[in-house]
């Protein structure tokens, strides 16, 4: 593998499983345990009730476009043979919302609302990112 | 018992700034320093006078600052902590300072060398793999875990994705959006600090400028900028007595977008940090958006400017594009913005100098951009993923 030079994620405490799901390639959202509801950063405490008691709920990763954007000019150096590339926020269908990047199509043919389906890209033997393709 | 009210409790009697540069050849302290002394000069005060030290931001720690200045009996000090909400917040901590006895005299300060030391433009082109997009400010930990990856690096690329809505929403357009970088520079050419001067711009000259991240054209992108603005704010009751006509707090406000750290997973991208304090700010004032004779609107990019008009209430959710149209917003018409020509023609120094105008306005000081009889004037922040923040402030 080429050397990998696009900034990772930090593996901390509170998002550790996310990571170790997308090496196996599952999607994990975590989900309250005591009002149900999904959120995705992970975090410590339910913003919803409070709790603390959260599980790891593996997603059928399928969503839509929320919205998008591309980025023409590269910022950092790992980017400058992508530009132009887009970065979509999806919104899956268990109602949370997470940036990533289209795989499969150009970044003119993005449209909002457009069905999508993730996919894991093992970009380092440590780091699985999830992105997305059409749907 | 009467409700408390920051309401004409404080005033602003002194204003300072540095040149305005993409080279300022002087370190950010030196930067601060210059124009804190400035500006409590402007106040006809010394510096022994200041009791409060407040950066907006943190570019350089309140101590170096006070010690520089020789304080020697500083009674409160913080730093607020909103990106380019921070300078307009600041006015809300001195304020409450000086309306809680605590102190007299505050000077709140910010600036850097936005260009020279962040070249943010330059680092795509130049390569320079040393440099982080904005070296000064590390990410919040989530950006960096769950939208570096992917690419997501400059503040326009925050935004951008909220504008991409907004234009699939409402039909919001790029020639709208380029209504308010041809204002702001309009406004620039009567400025003599303003970095722009001299370079005037077309609609047509925004909607080929270069593109930088959909929807943003190289146009509706601030400035880089070296500089320092400042402003010294003291009790109402002693400012009358100052060297310059008192500037009063009559509103002031701050508010927090939820969750704060993720614009992707707002259920309502537009309900942003100035939908919550806009309305706290008009209650304080018991003005509404109708009494505004001139409005400093924090413009990082021209969508935000849209964005926040409508959460201000000058328009109807969604209507913003339709409203910068027409001359609307420039000097001449119903509501003249960023006068001073904004971080998108004067310079970026974190919205400090949208304090500054609003206090040249309403000192009857703003030269060939004074908007006639001006009495009332609002001035917004926006920085940090959408926190907001807001003063409406009266002659
Ligand atoms: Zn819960």
């Amino acid at each position: 593998m080429a050397q990998y030079i696009k900034p990772l994620p930090q593996i901390t405490a509170e998002t550790r499983e996310f990571w170790e799901g997308c090496k196996r390639h599952e999607l994990l959202i975590q989900r309250c345990k005591d009002c149900g509801v999904y959120r995705h950063y992970p975090r410590l405490m339910c913003p919803k009730c409070g709790s603390w008691n959260v599980e790891w709920v593996k997603v059928g990763g399928r969503g839509k476009v929320y919205t998008w954007t591309v980025a023409v000019q590269p910022f950092h150096p790992g980017f400058f043979e992508d530009v132009p590339y887009a970065v979509v926020i999806v919104e899956l269908e268990e109602g949370v919302r997470m940036v990533s990047n289209i795989v499969d199509c150009a970044p003119e043919e993005i449209y909002i609302g457009m069905p999508v389906e993730v996919v894991f890209d093992d970009v380092t033997e440590e780091v699985t990112l999830p992105r997305f393709r059409t749907a | 018992m009467e409700k408390f009210t920051l309401r004409d409790k404080a005033a602003i009697v002194g204003i300072g700034e540095t040149e305005y540069s993409k080279n300022s050849r002087m370190s950010n302290l030196a930067l601060l320093l210059q124009a804190a002394t400035r500006a409590i000069e402007d106040a006809g005060l010394t510096p022994k006078d200041i009791d409060v030290v407040i950066p907006a931001m943190h570019v350089i720690p309140f101590e170096e600052l006070a010690v520089n200045l020789g304080i020697e009996d500083l009674k409160y000090a913080v730093t607020t902590h909103m990106g380019g909400a921070s300078a307009v917040a600041s006015l809300e901590s001195a304020a409450m300072a000086v309306a809680a006895g605590i102190a007299t005299n505050i000077l709140c300060v910010t600036g850097w060398n936005g260009y020279s030391a962040m070249r943010a433009s330059a680092i795509g082109q130049a390569g320079d793999a040393s440099a982080s997009a904005m070296p000064m400010l590390s990410p919040m930990p989530k950006l960096r875990d769950f939208e570096m990856p992917y690419g997501v690096f400059v503040p326009a690329q925050w935004y951008a994705p909220m504008a991409m809505r907004h234009m699939h929403e409402y039909g919001t357009t790029s020639r709208q959006l380029g209504a308010v970088a041809v204002a702001c520079r309009k406004h620039a050419q009567l400025n003599e600090r303003a970095m722009m001067r001299g370079r005037a711009m077309t609609i047509e000259d925004h909607q080929n400028s270069r593109m930088i991240v959909t929807p943003f054209h190289l146009f509706d992108c601030c400035l880089e900028s070296d500089g320092a603005a400042a402003v010294v704010v003291t009790a109402a009751e002693r400012a009358a007595a100052m060297r310059h006509r008192p500037v009063y707090i009559m509103g002031v406000a701050e508010g927090h977008p939820v969750p704060v750290d993720q614009i992707a997973a707002r259920p309502d991208m537009f309900q942003i940090g100035l939908s919550y304090a806009a309305p706290r700010a008009f209650a304080m004032a018991g003005l509404t958006p109708k009494d505004i004779d001139v409005a400093e609107i924090y413009d990082c990019f021209t969508w935000v400017v849209i964005c926040q008009l409508e959460a201000l209430g000058f328009c109807n959710r969604g209507e913003g594009g339709h409203f910068v149209e027409g001359g609307r917003i420039v000097l001449g018409g119903e509501l003249p913005i960023n006068t001073h020509g904004g971080l998108l023609s004067q310079a970026h120094v974190l919205g400090m100098n949208h304090i500054v105008e609003a206090v040249r306005q309403l000192r009857g000081d703003a030269g060939a951009a004074q908007v006639k009889d001006a009495e009332i004037a609002l001035v917004t922040g926006w920085g940090d993923l959408g926190d907001g923040s807001i003063a409406i402030l009266r002659r």
